[in-house]
């Protein structure tokens, strides 16, 4: 059966589509046929984070009216060939995404066999962000430890429990805590809120921590999901998250401040 | 913190004064969550009728909702100020 996990986080700019691509790329690593669709209509990207920009030719919107098929639509991952990205439209707006439509390209991904499909969500709380999260069985909500992003996150922690197909029907939708753009040398200067802090006031568990880090730039830059750079600590705390979605018990990784020299100390870097 | 920005009298940590706004902040809006949307309008006109005869603080008219049993009770409390001697 099909899982559908949706990337959310209210706040703009958290790194919602970051995630989104090297999450579906981590599960399509891991062995799961995987599905990775865009719900920003209007402000299409997750193509460009994919490296995949040039081969989109029918969108979401496109499926949605039955102007294309899915499988027209799909494009399938250069690197991988169990994940299968699907854009979303650039000259559209947000109104051309029904509820119904989005339902029926759903329920077409899970008959086609799909074990993940990743929704990622715009910003906000309109009709982009309710869509992506309201047929989904699991959330990813990414936050940063910043006050507005916090503030926002349980904003849509209470939406998640509300405004879905499970909440409405007295289920639960699962939620987990992504913080991401970590500074452990901030946090332990007392200049950053903590990873406790963060799950104190959300009342929720972080699954991973990313820290903070330019390789996720140059990840972007060139179209890798920074989940293929092995050597890079954002890139190994992402395969992390990854396992513990499918249930694996890791440690923490890159979470406190590396040991400074005694030079450092006295300046005070 | 470092000893140079000891001696240079750098500003104090930040981290613990954004936890503790949030944990307010945060704490009143999930009271609110899930109330009727009118609660906030209802609030702010009656504390605009109120300042026509009392001169309250903005913080003075609470409006809640509370469950009680089979009914909805809707609480209104009205803080007047203190009585100048």
């Amino acid at each position: 059966m099909a899982e559908i996990l949706v990337i959310t986080s209210g706040k703009g700019g958290v790194g919602k589509t970051t995630t989104s691509a090297s999450i579906a790329m981590g599960l399509a690593r891991a062995g799961r046929k995987t599905a990775v669709i865009d719900f920003d209509v209007g402000l299409r990207n997750l193509d460009l984070i994919m490296g995949c920009e040039r081969r989109v030719v029918y969108d979401f919107v496109n499926v949605v009216h039955g102007e294309a098929s899915l499988k027209q639509a799909l494009i399938k991952d250069k690197r991988f060939d169990n994940l299968h990205v699907l854009a979303a439209s650039q000259t559209r707006d947000k109104d051309a995404l029904t509820k119904e439509g989005v339902e029926k390209v759903l329920k077409d991904l899970a008959e086609d066999g799909f074990d993940f499909i990743v929704c990622d969500s715009p910003a906000g709380i309109e009709k982009g962000a309710f869509l992506a999260m309201y047929f989904a069985d699991r959330a990813l909500v990414v936050v940063n430890p910043e006050v507005s992003s916090v503030r926002d996150s349980d904003r849509i922690l209470g939406l998640l429990q509300s405004k879905t197909r499970k909440a409405e029907g007295g289920q639960r939708v699962q939620e987990h805590l992504l913080l991401t753009r970590y500074n452990p040398e901030r946090v332990e200067r007392g200049e950053m809120l903590s990873i406790a802090d963060v799950e104190e006031i959300l009342g929720l568990k972080v699954i991973g921590v990313i820290p903070e880090s330019p390789d996720v730039l140059q990840a972007s830059n060139a179209g890798n999901p920074v989940i293929l750079d092995e050597q890079s600590a954002a890139g190994q705390a992402y395969t992390d998250a990854v396992a513990r979605l499918l249930g694996e018990e890791r440690p923490m990784r890159f979470t406190t401040a590396e040991k400074k020299g005694f030079f450092a100390k006295i300046f005070g870097n | 913190m470092g000893l140079f920005d000891f001696l240079t009298g750098k500003k104090p940590a930040t981290a613990s004064l954004a936890k503790e706004r949030l944990r307010i902040i945060v704490a009143q809006e999930r009271s609110t969550r899930g109330g009727p949307d009118y609660l906030p309008l209802l609030r702010r006109e009656l504390l605009e009728v109120i300042r026509k005869y009392v001169n309250v603080d903005a913080e003075a008219v609470k409006v809640d909702l509370v469950r009680d049993g089979e009914h909805d009770v809707l609480d209104i409390s009205v803080s007047l100020p203190d009585r100048t001697p």
